[in-house]
């Protein structure tokens, strides 16, 4: 991996200085024009771009290595098995878990959060308990828990968020309590870019007796995540939103938990043996992959992390804070613009309204600019709510790009005031 | 022009400034509104009818350019017009929206319809365009529930 990155002069632990032109020519789908222009791609939350790594050991995984895993004697199997088990280990030390058995690989985030309702929330929710969730929380955070409450007789209680886009820590502080159960955060708003303060609210949870989850879809692609610091029983992220292959998302658990915990789906591979009798499960944290798994999805996902740790998560993160800080200044500076999210601590997603253009046209006229954002409810319509907005526009950042490129952003901007002025 | 700045034709840009008849008919004999649970456009259509003759027309609500320039600009065609007319240029509206985008266009029957022919080129602007006009053929049909484009 060292390779991709360091010259062959220079020592490969010796980290340089973050260089984004350098990163940048590691992303191939950069230099896809678009009626003649670069794409300025800032729709990061709803999608990241992947890089060549992991592109090619996706394709050097269906060119020399393909076969099923854990069940082969043959050479192939042998290979992709050794593969697929090297990333969970990678991707257990890139989240910060002990490798091995805390870690099973899902679709993303939203059936992470499934699984952890359908079989945590199933064994040990009952009528009269309350599951803690924020104002702020993305649809896949909110109507699992619902599903769930709907099911047992049990009540969801939402956090509420002040006007910057912040936890009303105090609110939290009133509605945790003893018949409290379960306390399912997002590390990250996917449509306000607030940071919450998930060390607080788990260490409150486990007072409490709750046991805490975090919805990580929008950090681990953008900040170091070292869950046993954090603390929380469970944790979930999405490939796709990290770099990484669509289709394949980590659930992390506390072993005492996924220990505890039925199986989510049945079927071959979650298994030790099987009679009509009586099956007995496989342990973790197979038990909880039925049937064959996203295998290209898997080994994708520890190129990622193998690629993000060359750059080093500190640095991704710091750079990004530098461009978000640019990035709100110019906008701050656009008559008529409103940022919808001021929190203190903010990653880089920037949602706005503008004045007398609805957001579904700042997006469509920016697209001529080729300037890429998301229009919409960005899968969080409780939030807009709060805001008394129908709709967004977001520019969500990476670090792949540059302040060149939110200035082009900025002008677009600025031009689809005067069309529409 | 090219691009989406054909689709923001200037006529577009002024009704969706200065909508027509953007109003509420408290009297109304047809009233219905139309909504799209994807962004959440939503327009009330207001229907005064003299027998079979549209007497009067109503709008209220909010939207995208597109979807308040094209209700705007379809209260402002059918005062006058019989409820079969107006079902006829319902038929004609959709079917230009949904046509291929290089199919020829029928400027003559259109008239100012025509100005949304862009729309056919962005399959995902085709509900704003038609938002208003579902819940105007909603309201001809003498429906009395909300409709929606999902």
């Amino acid at each position: 991996m060292a390779t991709v990155h360091t010259p062959s002069m220079e020592p490969a632990t010796v980290r340089r200085a973050f260089d984004v032109e350098r990163v940048r020519r590691d992303f191939p789908i950069l230099e896809v024009r678009h009626g003649g222009r670069p794409i300025v791609y800032l729709d990061n939350a709803a999608t990241t771009q992947k890089p060549r790594h992991v592109i090619e050991t996706i394709q050097r995984y269906y060119t020399r290595e393909n076969a099923n895993i854990h069940r082969g004697v043959h050479y192939l199997s042998q290979v992709a098995t050794d593969h697929y088990e090297r990333a969970r280990e990678q991707i257990a030390r890139f989240l910060g878990a002990t490798v091995g058995c805390e870690i099973v690989f899902t679709r993303g985030a939203t059936e992470g959060i499934n699984l952890i309702a359908q079989t945590y929330g199933r064994k040990f929710i009952g009528p009269g308990d309350e599951i803690l969730i924020s104002h702020m929380e993305h649809h896949s955070n909110i109507v699992p828990w619902q599903m769930l409450c709907e099911e047992k007789g049990s009540k969801l209680r939402v956090v509420p968020i002040t006007d910057d886009g912040e936890l009303d820590m105090d609110a939290f502080g009133r509605l945790l309590n003893a018949r409290t159960k379960i306390v399912s955060i997002g590390h990250v708003s996917n449509a306000l870019g607030t940071v919450n303060p998930v060390r607080a609210i788990i260490d409150a949870a486990h007072a409490a007796g709750a046991i805490a989850v975090v919805d990580g879809a929008q950090s681990a692609p953008h900040m170091p995540v070292n869950i046993h610091a954090m603390g929380c029983d469970f944790f979930v992220c999405s490939g796709h939103k990290m770099y990484g292959p669509t289709g394949i998302g980590v659930l992390y658990g506390k072993v005492e938990h996924l220990e505890k915990m039925p199986p989510y789906q049945g079927g071959g591979d979650m298994v030790l043996s099987v009679t009509f009798e009586k099956t007995t499960f496989n342990i973790l944290p197979h038990k909880y992959e039925a049937g064959t798994p996203h295998i290209e999805g898997v080994i994708g996902l520890g190129a990622t992390v193998d690629y993000l740790n060359d750059i080093g998560m500190d640095a991704i993160a710091e750079y990004e804070q530098n461009l978000t800080r640019h990035g709100t200044q110019l906008l701050e500076e656009i008559p008529g613009l409103r940022l919808i999210g001021t929190a203190r601590d903010k990653a880089g997603i920037l949602s706005f309204t503008l004045d007398g253009v609805h957001p579904h046209d700042i997006g469509q006229l920016l697209d001529e600019d080729g300037v890429a954002i998301r229009v919409g409810h960005h899968c969080a319509q409780p939030v807009m709510q709060r805001f008394g907005v129908p709709a967004t526009a977001r520019a969500s950042l990476a670090f792949y790009n540059t302040k060149e490129e939110l200035d082009t952003l900025a002008a677009g901007i600025r031009r689809v005031q005067k069309v529409f002025a | 022009m090219s691009g989406s700045r054909a689709l923001y034709e200037q006529v577009i840009l002024d009704h969706n400034k200065n909508p027509r008849n953007f109003k509420v008919i408290e009297d109304a004999d047809r009233k219905i509104e139309g909504f799209n649970p994807l962004c959440g456009d939503h327009f009330t259509v207001f229907l005064k009818l003299d027998g079979t003759t549209i007497s009067d027309i109503g709008i209220q609500g909010a939207g995208c350019a597109i979807a308040k320039s094209s209700a705007s600009i379809m209260s402002s065609i059918l005062k006058g017009k019989s409820v079969d007319e107006a079902k006829e240029l319902f038929d004609r509206f959709h079917a230009m929206v949904t046509s291929a985008p290089d199919a020829p266009l029928d400027e003559a029957a259109l008239g100012k319809l025509a100005v949304f022919s862009g729309v056919r080129e962005y399959p995902i602007r085709i509900k704003c365009a038609t938002l208003a006009w579902h819940a105007l053929l909603a309201a001809l049909q003498g429906e009395n529930q909300q409709v929606s484009t999902e």
